[in-house]
């Protein structure tokens, strides 16, 4: 056994499909590497274009989506040998997801509190309903939600950020080791934002969690991971600590994204440039 | 990869003072979920009584936090309303209709809807169908509004495609074959194609990564000039708000608390909500930690009494509790509904209302 909780090695997925890129392949993820070691908990962010294999890549990683070559061993075990219910559900309870568009991880027809109340049955082993209730109340609670508000609801009868966290919250269920976090933040308000990326460091620091916190937003980027990494068309471009790569960051698509970052300070100069494909495309504005 | 770009050479002009009616004009519209549970009544009051105008040719962007009723506001105005969720009160008017769009049978709402309205709703890809390629969605929603044959059609979806970065093979492609940020494009380019005198839109970025977000933003305000759509734009993200409206609401529990031009909410916010919201914007670079609100956003089927930020907020007075402040114009374009940023703010008239609501108009159902 290594000393890694998660190696990616040479990780590549490749589709082949209904017509999307013409024939023949295309490389979603392309020959990815990275290690998170045990032991030592971290932040892992994973920042990058709109299709660039973040969300595939995050497949792989929970094991919903089998490489097409390359490795990705948990603890030291491939991915491919845990087979079986019994395994499966050890690393479920070990790897815990939280997927992109909280309106597509739910099931519109299916109660949100199922889905935590499985959680709490299937992956922590809440045996009575009181015990039940308190796992899921706990885990709501952490995510500024709780049991009463949630308990009963359909998907569409929360906010898009309550859904987001009740997301959240479903996977700390399970005391997870590793979360696998796809833009968590995405729908939150700046001010709850700043509670869930908090609540992420303190799982870090005080529950020993590792989390690959993928995300467009480079401020809480910065402001909670160790290291990142910047994918651009499948391939990982920079990769290095947090601070350093979003700071002075090398790689040319790192700094086109450091750049394109809006700043509330535009406001009265209200200027959206695109000038980076190259056609002196502007347009500027004045927001008054 | 990309197109042409025209250079449009709007920069900076103050746009001319807008013509004719409004876009837009919503009076005092109250919209409740009403709910039955084993017996208990439960009303959740997400749009309590707000009134606000969308000028022609202009972004409105609309703000506030989690689950204060910002989609709800929008699936009210677009008349997307489904049990339990029942207008109250209130008229809704646009300026392409002769009518409230309430007295718009569900015909003649889907008649409007993509060519005159458009509506991109939050995790808005349910719009497109699991089990046909997208090409079929731009088939099923626009080709019959854009009277155009079959190949100026595609060539014309084509283009616009990549003005959002997508090739144009993701029209071959399934929805699930697409990422988060391509579906996201995918629905913003179903929704402003028509060219509709109105686009409402729900987090319309949210997926997408910044370089891509910047070319949407623009590519939204430059058709919206082109085309002189008006806009009611919600996020909760400031800094997009910075960027692409022109004037800012600010809603705090169902209700709207400030309204103003946009560089003024930044410069000059008057709110202590509206403050606070300003104050806490993360910057790259930035490690200290932001004070975040005291106290849990208030649960709408019981909002506080009078102020409904007065839990929370660090200027509560007494008559804070008591009663509700009426949104005030303190400046020209800037209304405020907060008794601590002027002696002119009085108590609403309108504000308060009888628990049990008698439904203004049946609900209709035009979604998707
Ligand atoms: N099941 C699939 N079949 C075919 N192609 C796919 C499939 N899933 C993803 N893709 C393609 O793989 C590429 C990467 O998609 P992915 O969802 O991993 O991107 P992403 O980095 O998560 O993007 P976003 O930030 O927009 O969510 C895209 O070009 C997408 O169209
Ligand atoms: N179908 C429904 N039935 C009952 N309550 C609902 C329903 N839909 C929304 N609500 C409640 O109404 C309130 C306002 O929700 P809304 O979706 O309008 O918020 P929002 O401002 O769009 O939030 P977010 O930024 O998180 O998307 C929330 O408390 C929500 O739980
Ligand atoms: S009215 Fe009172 S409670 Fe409400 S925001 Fe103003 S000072 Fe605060
Ligand atoms: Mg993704
Ligand atoms: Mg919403």
């Amino acid at each position: 056994m290594s000393g890694d909780l998660l190696e990616a090695g040479h990780v590549t997925k490749s589709f082949a499909i209904g017509g999307l890129f013409g024939r023949g392949h295309f490389n979603a993820v392309d020959d990815v590497s990275f290690t998170v070691q045990a032991g030592r908990p971290e932040i892992l962010a994973i920042i990058g274009e709109s299709g660039s294999g973040k969300t595939t890549l995050a497949r792989m990683i929970l094991n919903t989506l089998a490489p097409t070559s390359g490795a990705i061993r948990f603890r030291g075990e491939e991915l491919l040998e845990v087979r079986g219910r019994k395994r499966r559900l050890d690393f479920m309870r070990q790897v815990q997801p939280i997927l992109q568009n909280p309106y597509e991880a739910f099931n519109p027809l299916r109660r949100v509190d199922r889905y935590l109340y499985a959680s709490a049955v299937r992956l922590a082993g809440a045996q009575s309903q009181k015990a039940r209730d308190e796992a899921v109340d706990a885990a709501l609670q952490k995510v500024g939600l709780s049991l009463a508000e949630v308990k009963g609801r359909f998907p569409h009868e929360l906010s898009g950020g309550q859904l987001q966290r009740t997301a959240i919250a479903r996977a700390l269920i399970s005391s997870p080791a590793l979360i696998v976090a796809d833009e968590p933040v995405s729908m939150v308000d700046a001010s709850l934002r700043m509670s869930i990326v908090n609540l992420f460091q303190r799982l870090r620091d005080e529950l020993q969690v590792s989390i690959l916190y993928i995300t467009h937003d480079l401020a809480t980027a910065y402001y909670i991971s160790d290291r990142v990494i910047i994918m651009q068309k499948g391939k990982v471009v920079e990769t290095g600590p947090a601070r350093e790569v979003l700071i002075h960051p090398q790689h040319p698509y790192s700094i086109l994204l450091k750049e394109s970052v809006l700043s509330p300070d535009d406001v009265g100069r209200g200027r959206l440039t695109l000038e980076h494909d190259g056609e002196a495309m502007r347009l500027e504005r004045i927001v008054r | 990869m990309h197109p042409s770009r025209r250079d449009n050479g709007s920069a900076g002009e103050p746009r001319p003072a807008p013509e004719g009616p409004p876009a837009l004009s919503v009076d005092n519209l109250r919209a409740y979920y009403l709910m039955h549970y084993f017996g208990v009544e439960r009303e959740v009051r997400a749009v309590d009584d707000i009134s606000l105008v969308v000028r022609r040719n202009e972004i409105y962007g609309l703000a506030g936090e989690s689950s204060c009723g910002k989609t709800t506001f929008l699936k009210t105005i677009a008349a997307a309303v489904r049990p339990p969720l029942t207008v109250v009160a209130g008229s809704v008017r646009y300026g392409f209709l002769d009518r409230d769009i309430y007295a718009l049978s569900p015909a003649e709402l889907s008649a409007i809807r993509w060519k005159h309205l458009s509506y991109i709703t939050q995790g808005s890809m349910n719009v497109l169908n699991p089990v046909r390629r997208v090409r079929q969605s731009f088939i099923d929603f626009a080709y019959r509004h854009m009277r155009l044959h079959r190949r100026a059609f595609f060539a014309a979806v084509e283009q616009h495609l990549r003005r959002l970065h997508l090739a144009a093979n993701v029209l071959d492609a399934y929805p699930h074959e697409l990422s988060g940020g391509m579906k996201q494009r995918v629905t913003i380019a179903l929704a402003t194609i028509c060219r509709p005198e109105f686009i409402i839109a729900d987090e319309p970025t949210t997926a997408l990564d910044v370089v891509v977000q910047k070319d949407v933003l623009a590519m939204i305000r430059e058709a919206q000039q082109q085309i002189g759509s008006s806009m009611l734009f919600v996020t909760h993200d400031m800094t997009v708000h910075a960027n692409i409206a022109d004037r800012l609401g600010i809603m705090y529990a169902g209700r709207l608390v400030e309204e103003a031009p946009t560089a003024e909410i930044f410069t000059k916010p008057m709110h202590p909500y509206t403050a606070h919201l300003v104050a806490s914007l993360p910057r790259i670079g930035e490690q200290s930690r932001k004070k975040s609100l005291s106290g849990a956003p208030p649960n709408l089927a019981a909002p506080p009494s009078g102020c409904r930020f007065h839990p929370r907020c660090p200027l509560t007075m007494d008559v804070c509790r008591e009663a509700s402040p009426a949104l005030t114009t303190l400046a020209p374009g800037h209304r405020v509904a907060c008794y601590a940023a002027s002696p002119l703010v009085k108590p609403s008239a309108t504000a308060e209302r009888a628990a049990v609501p008698t439904p203004r108009a049946e609900p209709v159902g035009l979604v998707q």
